[in-house]
């Protein structure tokens, strides 16, 4: 088991010591992902849970940046997934059917009633927004530490599910207008309508995977810009020792609340992006399970690593989506035991994290900085246990 | 050996223009007064030394004059400016670096990574400069890099090791990357807390001319906290003795020496 354990703790993704084979893999990863759908039906199911993938993609690399890069614990990310979502619902719907503006749309929607702006134009109001509020969110847990920023955000992210659940009546009590719909939700949600690109429809997956496609590949760019940067070593100092980071002149105020609020805009774009392919926005998405699986994603692919956050949302997501409902599900019932796999869909991602701990604590593709981290502890760790064995 | 050069160095300083200066400066920790209205001053390009008992409110005094604690009363003034109010790294972007008495690197990054994040403050690069990254914020970068590793260079770091992860590095590299670091941010004055602790004599005495050749080169003041006698001694223009938080005696190293005060407090245990 120990030995087992240290080998696959050696294992090195292909292309981590040498830049010019990590290139090449980029692009070839990238070229096979924008060819991928023409293998497919475009209405097939595979097509959609790819899109879904890239979705969590782009939120897994949101997360990364608070969680991975600055080290704050975030279990409330869910909210920026619910702003986003919720600025598309009331941006791209008919749902304030007494508003006439229409932006930007084709002309079979500037016929309804509501406001209408084109996708394209949602997508930065919806960054802005979670932005702002990703700001507000991390002002209360600049002076804490570790566990605690944990509970503060969890805390918030159960405040907005609670509220937009509530909202239906009035917002905290106040009015009695109608904001979110509460569990039954804002539906439907205008369809994505880009220039250049085939209409988007429920049954032409294409571009919806696509948009998904080039949605990921620039939170990708920004992602691969903001580590290496001024800004991000900034965030692995006060991730590593604020106090040192602090007296070497980091603002440790201004760089948390800029980790906050870059990593809650990417979370607010996918969430415009998913209303629109699912067609509806209701308070049900926004459950505490969510954030949890996106954080499963990022320690399961690797903290701070960003090709491993990006493998991690594929294969949870598959797993999630696929594996379990699909392919595992009876398997239960055929050795003779009375439930369905997706009932323990959680348990069995807690025990997928257990085993990760065990046998690669660093993710499966560990970031540089974190694997020095490993590299001598669990070493010490495995002497320990030989002695006593 | 450095005997002849202190005295003759040793009456040129106190006199000069004061880069750092404390005024009654206090630190109240519920019922102990860590350090007790200690007014002191640092003048420019000098080294001054603070030494002290364990638990003479050395270490507190340093948090003081960089943000890191409040004073409960009293004032700083750095470079003619009240900093008393001002955060760390607000302190640390007008002209002061620290190291710490146990060594704090940021050890998952390498040892040029580590002085990158000291110059955190002179670099101008936004977010959105990071992101698109145009020519300038490009030029900045690769301009940083490369005083990175002149700096580390400059401290004595061998340029095999700059890539290196600092926790890998050895215990004297790492003291040395610290001090690259705290460099790094272009500092009028450097505060360096037992700089020689775990060092043999061989390594303090390197230090000594290393403090005195970076004071020259750089034209930088630094205030030393240190407990080997033979290093204060040697390389301090004036040293000032804190016990229970208060300044007991000031002064050239010699005078400080034969203190009765100091002797009583401190030296009279070696003695």
């Amino acid at each position: 088991m120990t030995a087992l354990a240290a080998r696959l703790r050696g294992v090195r993704a292909p292309g981590a010591d040498n830049p010019v084979v990590g290139k090449v893999l980029t692009a070839a990863a990238i070229l096979f992902a924008i060819l991928l759908p023409f293998a497919f039906d475009s209405g097939s199911g595979f097509i959609e849970d790819c899109a879904v993938a890239l979705f969590y993609v782009v939120m897994a690399l949101g997360l990364n940046i608070v969680v991975g890069f600055a080290g704050l614990l975030d279990l409330g990310y869910v909210a920026f997934f619910a702003f986003g979502a919720y600025t598309m619902g009331w941006f791209g719907s008919g749902w304030f059917n007494s508003a006439n503006i229409h932006i930007g749309v084709t002309e079979q929607l500037s016929k309804l009633p509501g406001i209408h702006l084109n996708w394209l134009l949602i997508l930065p109001l919806a960054a802005l927004i979670a932005a702002f509020m990703g700001a507000v969110l991390g002002f209360p847990t600049l002076r804490l530490r570790g566990d605690y920023i944990a509970i503060v955000t969890l805390a918030f992210g159960e405040i907005v599910h609670t509220t937009a659940v509530n909202s239906d009546e009035g917002v905290f009590g106040i009015g009695s207008f109608n904001l979110t719909n509460g569990r039954a939700g804002i539906t439907p949600v205008d369809k994505i309508d880009l220039p250049l690109v085939d209409r988007f429809t429920s049954l032409e997956l294409r571009p919806w995977y696509w948009t998904a496609l080039g949605l990921a590949l620039f939170v990708l760019f920004v992602n691969v810009r903001l580590r290496d940067s001024r800004l991000g070593r900034a965030w692995v100092a006060i991730r590593e020792d604020e106090v040192a980071a602090v007296s070497m002149g980091v603002p440790t105020v201004r760089v948390k609340l800029l980790a906050y609020a870059l990593g809650a805009a990417l979370g607010g774009m996918a969430g415009t992006f998913y209303s629109s392919f699912v067609n509806t926005v209701n308070a049900d998405q926004f459950e505490f399970s969510f954030s949890i699986f996106v954080l499963a994603m990022i320690i399961l692919g690797g903290l701070g690593s960003i090709p491993g956050v990006i493998v991690g949302a594929i294969a949870l997501t598959f797993i999630n989506n696929r594996l379990i409902p699909d392919v595992l599900n009876d398997l239960p019932s055929k050795v003779g035991l009375d439930f369905d796999l997706t009932e323990l869909g959680f348990g069995i991602f807690g025990f997928l994290l257990v085993i990760m701990m065990v046998l690669r604590p660093q993710g499966l593709i560990a970031e540089r900085r974190h694997k020095a981290e490993f590299a001598e502890g669990p070493e010490a760790g495995d002497a320990l246990v030989e002695t006593r064995a | 050996m450095s005997t002849p050069e202190t005295t003759t160095e040793a009456p040129l300083a106190p006199q000069g223009p004061a880069i750092l200066a404390t005024d009654q400066l206090t630190k109240q920790f519920g019922g102990l007064i860590a350090v007790d209205s200690v007014s002191f001053r640092v003048p420019e390009r000098s080294i001054v030394s603070i030494i002290g008992p364990n638990g003479a409110g050395k270490t507190t005094f340093f948090n003081m004059l960089t943000g890191l604690y409040k004073p409960t009363l009293g004032r700083v003034e750095f470079d003619g400016r009240d900093v008393t109010t001002k955060r760390p790294d607000q302190i640390t972007a007008l002209g002061v670096a620290r190291t710490f008495q146990n060594i704090r690197l940021f050890g998952t990054m390498s040892a040029v990574e580590n002085v990158l994040v000291g110059q955190h403050a002179r670099l101008k690069a936004t977010v959105f400069g990071s992101i698109l990254r145009p020519p300038r914020v490009r030029r900045e970068e690769r301009d940083a890099r490369e005083k990175a590793r002149e700096v580390l260079t400059y401290v004595g770091v061998d340029p095999s090791r700059h890539e290196d992860v600092a926790s890998n590095l050895s215990y004297g590299e790492q003291r040395r990357v610290e001090i690259a670091r705290a460099l790094a941010s272009d500092p009028k004055l450097l505060l360096l807390d037992e700089p020689t602790a775990g060092m043999n004599p061989q390594e303090s005495e390197q230090l000594s001319q290393f403090m005195r050749k970076l004071r020259d080169e750089r034209e930088l003041a630094i205030l030393l906290i240190e407990h080997d006698m033979k290093v204060v001694m040697g390389v301090s223009e004036q040293v000032t003795v804190l016990d229970h938080g208060e300044k007991i005696a000031e002064g050239e190293p010699m005078k400080v020496r034969h203190d009765p005060k100091v002797v009583e407090a401190y030296l009279g245990k070696q003695g």
